[in-house]
């Protein structure tokens, strides 16, 4: 459920940037969304339908990337996906720490209509 | 026709309520307050843990903001024992966000310098992605939980600035691994100081709140610090003294 103001921070941004740009309509929307952002795709769409009547956004696709955690081994440096309850790196074994890459949580682009 | 336009935007969708986050915490340090964001499951003894912490801690006023879903009895509870507390309620919100805290902390009287804990909601997944201006993470785990929990809920665990692990008198009753719960912890956190304890007891509620109290002074060096800095044109130095540690 935390989806709900998220997602009108999502369509407020988007107003702003498309108002700036003097945009008759926003046709769609791009997301990247990291698995590790706490973010559910679906959720965000289904709320956005309801929010978004009657602003910029209404009838806007939401297209979502998705962005699968990696660790960083600390053993190689090799990036990798991690298995279920392991850390470590299917290259060397040592453990692999956390990085950035899964964490995403942006609007990378927005496509409008003047 | 009309014209169509791709537009790119990389816009942080955190960014407001970091924000306001960060604006929180300059306030706050401001007024000598250091905050603890307090995280953990339903039932990991996060109240009974402010309670054991509160009662080791010397010099510095405690005030409690207890966030929850629904009802007041952790707040009543802590009033009782003539601690400030303050209620906030979700009704259904998994996690609090920096404006509910930035609104909260309007109407709080800080009479004196000290430590705010803000209780969130019991929850080991969404408080972990949210600022609300605190200066240190704390997540309460337990042994009952069972030892894969860092593996389960990582970003939990890469986040703590400090690990309480609770219910430790349960131990022999309990298959524990110890060794695969610190091996996990280790690998995502590496600095994260891990204290032991047991709510039913108090044992090791004591250094807790000693590292708790230097982490708090700490802070309010580093703030004046940094402000003397300013003056000077010299900022490399305040970075030094934010990473000691014991």
């Amino acid at each position: 459920m935390h989806e709900f103001p998220i997602t009108q921070q999502i369509i407020k941004l988007a107003e702003e940037h498309a108002t700036e740009l003097c945009a008759s309509r926003i046709k769609s929307i791009k997301l990247v969304v990291g698995d590790y952002s706490g973010f559910v795709g679906d959720s965000i769409q289904m709320y956005f339908d309801v929010i978004s009547q009657g602003t910029l956004c209404e009838g806007a696709v939401i297209e979502i990337e998705h962005v699968t955690p990696k660790m960083k081994c600390t053993g190689c440096g090799e990036l990798f996906e991690r298995e279920f309850l392991s850390f470590a790196c299917p290259k060397c074994g040592s453990d692999g720490e956390p990085t950035e890459i899964g964490k995403e949580f942006y609007i990378e682009s927005i496509e409008i209509e003047r | 026709m009309h014209d169509v336009l791709k537009v790119n935007m990389m816009a942080n969708i955190h960014d407001e309520n970091d924000h306001i986050a960060a604006h929180t915490n300059e306030d706050l340090t401001d007024r000598q307050i250091y905050v603890i964001n307090v995280m953990g499951a339903p039932g990991v003894g996060k109240t009974t843990t402010l309670k054991n912490i509160i009662r080791n801690m010397k010099g510095l006023k405690p005030y409690v903001i207890e966030g929850d879903i629904e009802s007041d009895i952790d707040t009543r509870d802590l009033r009782s024992l003539g601690i400030d507390t303050f209620q906030i309620n979700t009704f259904g919100a998994c996690h609090l966000d920096a404006p509910m805290i930035h609104n909260q902390v309007q109407s709080i009287k800080f009479g004196e310098k000290g430590v705010l804990f803000i209780e969130n909601i019991g929850n080991l997944v969404c408080p972990a992605e949210f600022s609300i201006g605190e200066h240190c993470k704390m997540l309460i785990s337990t042994v009952t939980e069972g030892s894969d929990k860092p593996y389960k809920y990582p970003l939990a665990f890469e986040k703590a600035d400090v690990i309480i692990l609770n219910k430790t008198d349960l131990l022999p009753y309990l298959d524990f691994d110890e060794e695969f719960y610190r091996k996990g912890v280790r690998a995502l956190n590496k600095e994260v100081p891990v204290f032991k304890v047991s709510g039913k007891t108090g044992e090791g509620f004591a250094e807790v709140a000693a590292w708790i109290q230097k982490k708090a002074e700490e802070a309010k060096a580093v703030h004046h610090h940094h402000h003397r800095d300013e003056d000077t044109g010299y900022h490399h130095h305040d970075h030094d003294t934010a990473h000691t540690h014991d």
